[in-house]
């Protein structure tokens, strides 16, 4: 007896009781289906994270001090000019060529009748350099906007689009309020695809002293001004572990610390971020797969029950097969085809119906769902190790039927 | 006389050319029932030549069904040889078995045993898929139409009588032209004209294509229409004789209820058959069984007497 004619009495016994088939199928197909969709929507979140973070500055260290806890007494220390000016004096801290420092305030600016709630980020001029921000429209400021706390202002895409209804308005020369001070428009900062934790699209930056100054109140006694964060560039990125202890150390003294664990600082190197971000979304969506690879299980385990019971209904068919001259190999043969069939079929129809999930999931969470060939063929492969995994207990059941019981079954 | 002695066969000098179709020799049966064995066949030797037209009867537990299915090749003796065509085929393989039966044996069931939704022509093509034979529907198409089925080819079951069911399992038998059909009790589920007609092919391949066919029955009306009749009890044939004149089926009628049970009445309760009637035959039939104490059964009897 040829394959084709086993396949041909499986796709006839599929076809005897389609409702059944359908159902055991929907258990393979909802398994395939969510490991597919899972599979394919946290790649996606992965990778646009990654490129979040792409080209936001492999050279580039960030220094934070640490938020103080609730509850604890012991304020942390913050970062001042002071510490900027002593880490870009090249002898403190040798291995880096350049720093930059911002100051952030949450501010509400109004132009007319719009008003938004914005991040207003003080910074320094070379903090564009570094960043390697450029402008669409104007220009950016000097040190000397700075230092005369100039009410000026480069506009973040997105801050655009919210006060003048279009991201491609040109608002160079418009006047805004910002909590209440008229503030010159004089620059658009070209809308960044690296946007990480803070999306600079959506922020209105000003000259440093304007933002601490007049904006918020960032004097720290003797120390001069407080600044949010102060970012630090290696000259080479094999420099960065070096960079990254002499500032460590540097901070660790000047706030009079003798415990490196107890800093309250911490310097952050932006690919190490992340990494981890993307280590902790590719683990979360191992974890989500894991679980609907479980259902994909029980959906096996349901192929296995209705063969045995098609096994046990079809004892009479059985037996006058191998009356007839079947051997055992023969209905083996024909019921493993039936089970790889329904299991492979539910595949594909998983697979499709796991591809309009995560098509729709992209829509839904704004991540370009990532469908790749391993992923299908996992699923195909793993449908097809279920229709054997699971046939094959009923298929040799059958198989091994006695032919004299099995014709006089009733 | 109720039988005619079974000589030692109808052509001596062609047996030793051509092996008998069945030939079995001292065959046991033992199943082991937990601590107990069963001894269900003790011992039976049994030749069956080319173009037989044989029954084997007796009662239930009588071992009948279980020499039946030996000789289907679907169960193996304990004990002793089985010669199909000369092959001896009693210690083969599960998959030699199923070759055998593939290739040599043409089953016909009581119950029919034809496969649910599908069509007459690829029920008798089962078995030449298993073969792996050629021109398939072809050769379905012809075993069809030599049971009278040539235009009900794509039937299926539930669009046929019990009687055409029967004629297509009977065409699904014939389809690889086996040495030997084996019957088991084959009108067992069909009404009497039926029966008849599906007896009338048996007898008819038998007679046109010599087919050598063996039915297993407890009726005897329906083994009166073969040619020799064995039977067996325990365990053990106690009889194995030809058949003086076998039936013509559709020619002769077979009795009533009322016709084979009449004259063993004492009185009627109810019915058209007065209580003296009854009475004078019921005195009659008493006579007949202490005289029939062979247990040879009354019908096989009153016709080999009638002849």
């Amino acid at each position: 007896m040829n394959l084709w004619e086993s396949f041909r009495l499986a796709v006839g016994s599929i076809l005897l009781y389609p409702t059944r088939a359908a159902l055991t199928m929907l258990g393979i197909i909802i398994g395939v289906a969510a490991v597919i969709s899972l599979l394919a929507l946290g790649r996606g979140v992965e990778n646009s994270v990654a490129s979040q973070f792409e080209g936001l500055g492999a050279d580039i260290l960030t220094v934070r001090a640490n938020m103080p806890m609730r509850g604890f007494s012991s304020a942390s220390t913050p970062l001042t000019l002071k510490n900027l000016q002593a880490l870009a004096d090249g002898v403190t801290t040798p291995s880096v060529s350049g720093v930059a420092a911002e100051y952030q305030v949450r501010a509400t600016a109004v132009d007319g009748y719009n008003s938004t709630s914005v991040t207003v980020r003080g910074v320094t001029p070379n903090y564009f350099t570094l960043n390697e921000w450029s402008l669409t429209a104007g220009s950016a400021f000097t040190q000397s906007d700075s230092d005369s706390q100039a009410q000026i202002a480069v506009l973040g895409v997105t801050v655009v689009e919210d006060l003048y209804g279009s991201a491609d308005y040109d608002a160079v020369g418009e006047s805004l309020l910002i909590n209440d001070l008229a503030f010159t428009v004089v620059g658009i900062l070209a809308e960044q695809t690296a946007t990480g934790p803070n999306d600079p699209n959506d922020a209105i930056i000003v000259p440093l002293l304007t933002a601490q100054a007049r904006l918020g109140n960032a004097r720290v006694a003797g120390e001069g001004y407080q600044v949010s964060s102060i970012l630090a560039k290696v000259s080479d990125t094999a420099l960065l572990d070096a960079a990254q202890s002499e500032i460590e150390a540097y901070l660790l003294s000047a706030h009079g610390i003798a415990d490196p664990d107890q800093a309250d600082f911490t310097v952050t190197q932006a690919s190490a971020t992340a990494e981890t971000r993307t280590e902790v979304l590719g683990i979360v969506t191992l974890f989500l797969s894991g679980i609907a690879a479980i259902s994909l299980l029980v959906g096996g385990i349901g192929v296995m029950n209705i063969m045995l019971v098609s096994v046990s209904e079809r004892t009479r068919e059985i037996g006058l097969r191998k009356a007839v001259g079947a051997r055992a190999g023969d209905i083996l043969v024909q019921f493993m085809i039936e089970s790889l069939l329904l299991s492979m079929l539910g595949g594909a129809l998983g697979v499709a119906a796991g591809m309009a999930i995560a098509a729709i999931g992209s829509q839904l969470i704004s991540a370009t769902a990532v469908l790749s060939p391993e992923i299908i063929v996992l699923a195909v492969g793993v449908s097809l190790f279920i229709g054997v995994f699971f046939g094959v207990y009923p298929a040799n059941r059958a198989a091994r039927m006695n032919p004299i019981q099995a014709l006089r079954f009733e | 006389m109720k039988f005619l002695k079974r000589s030692n066969g109808k052509h001596p000098e062609d047996a030793a050319a051509i092996p008998p179709v069945i030939d079995i020799r001292e065959i046991t049966k033992t199943y082991q029932m937990g601590a107990e064995e069963l001894r269900v066949l003790k011992g039976i030797s049994l030749r069956i030549e080319r173009g037989e037209f044989v029954s084997i009867m007796g009662p239930s537990g009588s071992g009948k069904s279980t020499l039946m299915n030996i000789l289907g090749a679907l169960d193996q003796p304990t004990s002793g040889q089985y010669f199909l065509d000369g092959e001896d085929i009693s210690r083969l393989s599960q998959t030699a078995l199923a070759r055998i039966r593939n290739h040599k044996i043409g089953f016909v069931f009581q119950n029919f045993n034809l496969l649910k939704r599908t069509s007459a022509q690829r029920q008798v093509e089962l078995p030449l898929i298993y073969a792996g034979a050629s021109n398939r529907s072809g050769r379905a198409k012809a075993a069809l139409e030599s049971v009278g089925l040539g235009d009900r080819l794509k039937h299926l079951p539930s669009e046929l009588s019990g009687g055409q069911q029967q004629r297509v399992a009977i065409a699904r038998a014939l389809v690889t032209e086996p040495s030997i059909i084996l019957a088991d009790e084959p009108t067992g589920n069909l009404d009497s004209r039926s029966g008849a007609e599906v007896m009338q092919i048996f007898q008819r391949l038998n007679r046109e294509q010599q087919i050598t066919t063996v039915f297993v029955t407890h009726d005897p009306w329906i083994a009166r229409h073969t040619n020799r009749v064995i039977m067996i009890r325990d365990g053990m044939i106690v009889a194995d004789q030809q058949v003086a004149k076998p039936l013509v089926a559709g020619v002769d009628e077979r009795p009533s209820e009322a016709e084979e049970l009449a004259g063993i009445f004492q009185a009627a309760y109810y019915g058209e058959h007065s209580a003296e009637s009854a009475g004078a035959n019921g005195s009659h039939a008493h006579d007949d069984s202490t005289g029939g104490g062979s247990g040879i059964p009354e019908q096989i009897a009153e016709g080999s007497a009638a002849s």
